[in-house]
């Protein structure tokens, strides 16, 4: 095909019109398409010419998609749209209101919006031909999903918020700070800022050079939250989407990733600033409440798809699990160890521990503790309150402070 | 010399690059192509070793540009990035100011002067060449941090940058200007919008073995065959870090290296490190495993040739 269909030549009014269109399309689809990306690609196809279709493609690639997963829902749009884009233009006028912009989710979500953003309203798209019909179901590959249940939280209330709020502020987790490489003036710092001081020179005039000083500046390392959210764990599930939401929105460069028996990541879900928003949102997102739990698998998943992303600025990783592992544990260890290899700390946080006398008996545990940095028990996990006080325990040396629990597990319990 | 022009058609981009042996997808000589053209930044992002950072190289030695390069890390600052005052020599100046008998006006003036002035890769990239604007390689911007990524939106959308004690600097001639990420985080839309964006994908088994002919034609056809398909088999496995092109390059050379002309199971127990760079991975692929995987390849390889 040497001309996309449609499209006549560039000095045909109907280019302009099409390539609006299109933009409207993947923007109802949920790309961030603005005026000024439609004007880089008026422009971006000025310089390259319509010669050739695969240029042509390209060419809109280049302008529109910026993230390495709009490219799948590009190219469903730009297949399907400029082949025929009259039958498109009539059901969009209708569906572009209704539809909003939400990039959170994930791929095959993405891709059904596009169809809704494209095919929303059927009956204002009665004339349209089957065949087109055909080539969009074939485009559709839902996942049957294994459906286990949505969950329901009770809302939280006023005071609860100013407790939590409260609570959060004591929050202390182990290796809070990390130096980084950037400065910030301090009277008494260890080091002379230059700069500053040969400004200071020409403001005192000759005579004296008064020292500036400076110091580092130290941050929060990036924090990663794993959590289970298994049959087994449902009754801390409040506890823990409200710590979440806490710390997601207390501090930046926080991802958080819940595990049944797949993983999801509910990071911008729980950038909702109201707490009854993020968790409803999560609750929409998350398919696999208090079913089983695939530790490994999730774990694997994790570590292939998202560790060298979430973890690349030394990251600290809090992983709350209770250890109970459908699969006992098998093929655990190896993917525990990967992750507590790329990380810069791993603080395993335990609820289970309901009992003092508890030892780490299940081949789950005994799989993972060998590759935490920290082991935080908590019994009688109540409040945000009591977390929080697990978290903030002062911290030991690396692979320390799970030490105890690691060799002689009876002596903790006495 | 004359300095060679920019080309004027996606054509003319495609043939540039594969004169500097470098074979691209018409896909990537489109974006080079527009961001050449339309004059804005490339921003490039895909696994390691796929050839991102090399189409700066051969951009600039294509059109006999210099090649400015910005290695990100995290912390990276203004000081290291864009200029930085020469301290040592100020206060030098100072001392033989306040021997003579300068007002203070006066060293206030001479003291910020460009003479003072270290410039850093992004304040060298603005400044006009002899042959032309610079090629400017922003290397890896997904180590720095975010404050950093948002000083580069002035430099990249107008080109310019403000030093407080001169004014601004902006360049005649907006610099090439190449963005590499390997996505270890996503980088903010602002900057993104400012940029043609091209996901360098793992080149396909065909594309692989032209790769594979220009950069390393002693290999033969029989053994770059066999290097692309056993390379293109891994791709295809749930492995940590999947093989890039630079790997397979690296591969093939170093079983030449051994004298080998056909893979043998041997040979790739040998040369394994080569290709897969984490433990995991080398002690799942080791032995039995790597065997299988040769048999298929030379299955597969060997239905093609009787087809």
């Amino acid at each position: 095909m040497a001309r996309p269909a449609g499209v006549p030549d560039l000095k045909g009014g109907r280019l302009l019109a099409n390539l609006m269109y299109f933009a409207r399309t993947l923007r109802a689809a949920g790309m961030p398409v603005g005026p000024g990306r439609l004007l880089a690609a008026v422009e971006a196809v000025r310089a390259v010419g319509l010669g050739d279709r695969h240029d042509f493609y390209w060419t809109l690639h280049a302008v529109f998609v910026n993230r390495r997963d709009q490219r799948e829902l590009f190219d469903q749009a730009f297949h399907i749209f400029w082949r025929n884009p009259r039958i498109l233009e009539k059901a969009l006028a209708m569906v572009l209101p209704q539809t909003r912009m939400d990039t959170g989710e994930p791929q095959v979500e993405m891709i059904k919006r596009l169809a809704e953003a494209l095919h929303g309203d059927r009956a204002g798209a009665q004339d349209e031909p089957a065949e087109e019909q055909i080539e969009l179901d074939a485009a559709l590959t839902f996942s049957e999903r294994e459906l286990l249940q949505k969950a329901d939280f009770e809302q939280m209330s006023t005071e609860e918020l100013a407790a939590a709020k409260q609570a959060l502020s004591r929050l202390r987790l182990p290796l809070m700070d990390v130096a980084t490489r950037r400065f910030t003036p301090d009277p008494a710092g260890p080091r002379v800022d230059m700069r500053a001081t040969l400004r200071a020179a020409l403001r005192n005039g000759a005579g004296a050079i008064p020292l500036k000083r400076r110091r580092v500046r130290t941050n929060h390392p990036p924090l990663v939250i794993l959590c289970d959210i298994s049959g087994s764990m449902s009754r801390y599930s409040r506890v823990f989407l409200h710590f979440m939401h806490a710390v997601t929105n207390d501090r930046d460069r926080v991802h958080t990733f819940l595990f049944g028996t797949r993983l999801t990541n509910v990071t911008r879900y729980l950038r909702a600033k109201d707490i009854d928003v993020a968790v409803d949102r999560v609750t929409g997102a998350v398919d696999d409440w208090s079913g089983g739990t695939r530790i490994g698998e999730c774990l694997a998943e994790f570590n292939r798809r998202w560790s060298r992303r979430v973890l690349g600025q030394g990251a600290v990783v809090l992983f709350i699990s209770d250890g109970l592992d459908r699969a006992a544990g098998e093929g655990l260890g190896p993917v525990m160890e990967r992750l507590h290899k790329s990380c810069r700390r791993l603080i395993w946080l335990n609820p289970l521990l309901r009992y003092e006398a508890f030892e780490p008996k299940s081949l789950g545990m005994k799989a993972i503790l060998p590759h935490v940095d920290e082991f935080r028990p908590v019994h009688n996990l109540e409040s945000l309150a009591s977390l929080i006080e697990a978290l903030s325990r002062p911290a030991g040396r690396r692979l320390e402070a799970a030490t105890e629990w690691r060799t002689t597990p009876a002596s903790s319990a006495a | 010399m004359p300095t060679p022009s920019l080309p004027v058609s996606v054509d003319e981009t495609a043939a540039l690059l594969a004169g500097q042996r470098y074979v691209a997808d018409r896909s990537l000589a489109t974006s080079v192509f527009l961001a050449l053209k339309l004059g804005r930044p490339l921003f490039l992002e895909g696994e390691a070793g796929v050839g991102k950072t090399e189409i700066a190289k051969v951009l600039a030695s294509a059109l006999g540009r210099r090649l400015i390069r910005l290695q990100c890390y995290e912390g990276l600052d203004v000081a290291s990035a864009v200029y930085e005052w020469n301290y040592a020599r100020q206060m030098l100046e100072i001392r033989l100011a306040e021997a003579g008998s300068a007002s203070r006006e006066q060293i206030q003036r001479d003291i910020f002067d460009a003479r003072f002035l270290i410039k850093r890769p992004l304040l060298q990239a603005l400044e006009a060449d002899t042959g032309g604007a610079p090629v400017l390689l922003i290397d890896e911007l997904d180590r720095t941090d975010e404050p950093f990524e948002a000083y580069l939106l002035e430099v990249l959308s107008d080109f310019q940058v403000t030093i407080p004690e001169i004014g601004t600097v902006k360049a005649a001639e907006p610099p090439i200007v190449i963005i590499t990420s390997n996505r270890t985080r996503e980088i903010h839309d602002a900057l993104k919008r400012r940029c043609f964006y091209h996901w360098v994908d793992y080149p396909t088994a065909q594309r692989e073995l032209e790769i594979l002919a220009v950069k390393a034609p002693e290999a033969g056809e029989a053994l770059s065959r066999e290097v692309v398909g056993f390379v293109q088999a891994l791709r295809r496995m749930d492995l940590f870090k999947q093989p890039g092109v630079a790997e397979t390059i690296d591969w093939a050379e170093a079983l030449m290296q051994l004298d080998a002309l056909v893979l043998t199971p041997e040979a790739i127990n040998d040369t394994l490190g080569v290709i897969l760079k984490y433990q995991d991975d080398i002690q799942r692929l080791q032995g039995s495993e790597a065997q299988r995987l040769l048999e298929q390849v030379k299955a597969e390889l060997g239905g093609r040739t009787v087809a």
